[in-house]
Formats: structure tokens, sequence, C-alpha cells
């Protein structure tokens, strides 16, 4: 077993550990409250303490796994998100093509291309080729009723869900002088400080929150959201050792990964009030869908992705 | 479906779609478990008939009464006759109406490759023919009643 493995398994672990505790606080709290009695705050807890296990070990078996396990995990939850983004967005018969095109297509090659590790291709593919042919598409079939709607929709959606989503496992293909086939640690580090920001910043929201950051929106508020990123921070800090960033370095990673997050979070709360829903979908249980749980993630991944390639890479 | 409805479930469907090529005439009858009708007017085996002797194989049949796919603006097409004939034909067979969302988006008439999309399944209180209701009276309110199922779609 190489050190990466090893320093996977122990972040796994550590992963698991917290989420015992989770588990186990939740369970303290139920078997405290008079029985009969619902409390829908600790039924949501618990919930997404649920899901967080699942992500947690399908994730931790994609990274000890290797560079196609990450791709192939990361690719379904692309293709779920795509199709929970395009189910809500406006089309008309003459999309069919391009709609399809985008399933069939664009999602496959993307992935293919940060598997082989063409950077030069996955960066331009979306937001170059497959938005300027697939408006080419639609428009060959001649409905320009809200035509600029439906492809703008369209390509927004393969955007966040295909493109953002993507750069989660291309951070593995980053080339860092010294760091060779630790890249994949990145990914662990991301994922860990976005998802532990986003827990820190509900939980200190509903302790000290006053000033609502987007009232009518979302109920994120300015105190939940610093000590949120603060503790980001933290545990960016705290988990140094496993980047190339150096201390301070991976204390503004973090940072700023976890900003970014919970803004993203805000921004697909406004898109769901628009169009009505709660949820995205129904897929995970008693937590929407999977665009409910990657938001954050999707938002921070390019930044970062961007940020360390800019700075670090050899 | 869960394993045990889908052996009993049985959508019904146009002979001379489904036995056009080899494949189809597999994948409808086979697959799918379809109760082939033939809608040409001379033929003896009657589609009704069919219908009626599924059911009373103890089949749960799939049926869609609009008799073609909706190509237009409308939510539904009028119903044919055939729901108000077999309600009567078996007054104690439950007609649940059924609503399924984004169907024409994700499979338009016509295209090849159906879209990934979600797709809501709806189900609506079971439906009978009363005593003495006439036939349009009869489609007019399963239409109703379909079309209240139809999910509220946000203002554009």
């Amino acid at each position: 077993m190489n050190s990466t493995t090893s320093d996977l398994i122990l972040l796994s672990l550590g992963g698991f550990a917290i989420l015992v505790a989770l588990t186990l606080f939740g369970e303290l709290v139920r078997s405290r409250q008079t029985s009969g009695q619902a409390n829908p705050v600790l039924d949501t807890y618990m919930t997404r303490v649920e899901s967080w296990w699942g992500m947690g070990i399908f994730i931790s078996l994609a990274l000890i796994s290797g560079r196609l396990g990450v791709v192939v995990l990361f690719m379904f939850a692309s293709f779920a998100a795509l199709r929970e983004f395009l189910t809500l967005t406006t089309k008309a018969r003459a999309d069919h093509w391009s709609l399809a095109l985008a399933f069939v297509v664009v999602l496959p090659l993307q992935y293919l291309f940060v598997w082989c590790g063409w950077e030069g291709l996955y960066t331009v593919f979306i937001p170059v080729y497959a938005f300027l042919l697939r408006p080419i598409v639609s428009a060959l079939r001649g409905n320009s009723d809200r035509y600029l709607i439906r492809v703008a929709e369209t390509q927004w959606g393969l955007m966040i869900t295909v493109f953002c989503v993507s750069h989660v496992p291309a951070l593995m293909t980053v080339e860092i002088a010294g760091y060779g086939e630790r890249a994949v640690l990145l990914i662990a580090f991301l994922v860990i400080v976005v998802q532990l920001g986003d827990l820190l910043e509900y939980f200190f929201g509903r302790r000290i929150g006053r000033r609502k950051i987007a009232a009518g929106l979302s109920p994120k508020t300015i105190e939940g959201m610093a000590c949120g990123v603060g503790c980001a921070v933290v545990i960016g800090g705290m988990l140094a050792w496993i980047t190339p960033f150096g201390l301070v370095g991976a204390m503004a990673m973090a940072g700023t990964a976890s900003l970014v997050g919970m803004f993203g979070n805000l921004v697909f709360a406004a898109i769901k009030r628009d169009r009505g829903v709660k949820d995205w979908s129904h897929l995970i249980p008693g937590q929407g869908g999977f665009v409910d749980q990657l938001d954050s993630v999707v938002f921070a991944a390019p930044i970062f992705y961007h940020l360390t390639v800019y700075f670090w890479m050899a | 479906m869960p394993p045990a409805l889908r052996r009993t479930a049985r959508p019904v469907a146009a002979a001379d779609y489904w036995l056009k090529n080899p494949i189809r005439a597999f994948v409808g009858p086979e697959v799918f478990n379809c109760v082939l009708v033939d809608r040409r007017p001379e033929v003896a085996d009657k589609p009704m008939d069919k219908m009626l002797a599924a059911l009373d194989e103890g089949s749960s049949l799939i049926i869609f009464p609009e008799g073609n796919r909706n190509m237009t603006e409308d939510p539904l097409l009028p119903f044919k006759a055939g729901l108000f004939n077999m309600g009567v034909a078996r007054p104690d067979v439950d007609l649940v109406p059924t609503w399924i969302a984004n169907l024409n988006t994700i499979m338009p008439k016509g295209e090849v490759i159906p879209l990934p999309l979600i797709c809501t399944v709806t189900f609506g209180a079971p439906l009978h023919v009363k005593d003495g209701e006439s036939e349009d009276e009869f489609l007019k309110r399963a239409g109703d009643a379909l079309v209240a199922l139809k999910p509220e779609e946000p203002a554009p």
C-alpha cells in the first residue's frame, strides 16, 4: 500500500468517525424527546446524515480505487444532475436532438477527456464546442419560439452539471511538482472542506444567525456563513499535510472553496424558487436530488481547480 | 413497477405499429407484453373483444384513451369511445386515471432517442360508468379527472 492510499484510508476513517458522532448525537436527541411527537428539524438532520454516509462511502471507495472509479462516479452524478436540471428548463420539440446530444455525446465525451487527462479539451469542450454546436442543431429544426431562452437554459445546465462537476475528477490530472499521484487527495480536501463548511454554516446559522443574507430566498445568515467559512479555513489548515499548498495556502484555498460553495447554494435556491420547486428531484430519500446534494461542491470545483493550476501547477 | 404487478399489467397497443418490423414485433408482445389490437374496421378480431378477454384473464390494462399521441398544445385529446364501452361491459373494473408528466418531451412521436428526463406518474381515484350516464358525459368526466392530476407548471 502506498502513502496516497493509506492517507485516503485515514481520511475516510476520520470522515466516518465524524459521521458516527453525528449519528450518535441525532439518536441521543431522538431518545430524549417525548415519544409520538414529530420533530421535523431532527428528521431533516437524520436523513441528511444518512445521505452523507452514502456519499462518504461512495466517494471513499472511488478515491481509493483510482482515476477510473472517480471518473465513473462523477459521470453518474453528472448524469443524474443533468437529468434533474433539464427536466426544469424551457424546451421545445425542436430541441429534441440537441438535448439528446447533451446526454449521449457531450456528457460521455467530457468525462472521456477528463479520464485521458486532455486538459486542452475538457476545459473548452462545453464552453466552446457544445456552446456553439448545440444551438445549430436546435436552429436547424426551424422553431424560433423562445429560442434564446431554450438554448441558454440548456447550456447553463450543461455548464453546471457537466462542466463544473467534471472539474472534481479533473483535479486528479493536475500535475504538481513533487506531488505526483497524490493529486487524488485534492478531491478529498475539496469535498471535506466544502461539506463540513456547509454543515457548520447550517449549525451556526441556526444558533446565532440574525441577519439574512438574501431574505426571501434562503435562510442563510451572515453570521452562519462567516462561522462556516471560518471553520472551513481551520479545517483546511488541519488538512494542509495532504495538499501541496502549504499551511497558509491550504487555509486560503479552503476558505475560498467554502465561500464560493455557499454562494453556489444560494444561486441554486434562486433557480428552484423561480421554477416553483423545493427540491430538484426525490432521488435521494428525504434529501431531494443530486443537484441539491452537489450544489456547493459543484460551484467550488472549477474555481478550486483553476486556482490550483494557476498557482501550483509545475 | 413491482415484479408481481409487472406480469399482469399489459399495455394496449396498435398492431399496425407494433408488427411493422421484426424488432417491434418482438419488443411489443414479448418485452412489454402488449395486448395488440387491430385498428382496421374490417377485421373479425375486434379490439374490444381482445381487451375484454385480457381483463377476464385477470390482467390489468394500460390504455391510452386518446387513441393517438397528443401533438397539440391542449393537455388532452378528446377520449375515444373505447373507454366508455369497456366501462359498460365490465362495470366492476376500476378505471384509474393516470397522468404521465413530461412524456411528450421525453419521447415525442417520431423521435428515436428518448431523453432521460424525470417522469412523474400521478394516479387518481378509480372511476366507474354511472347508471344512465351517457357516453359523452362519462368521457368528459374521465378526461376532467385526468387533467386534474396534471402537476402544476411554473409560469414561464
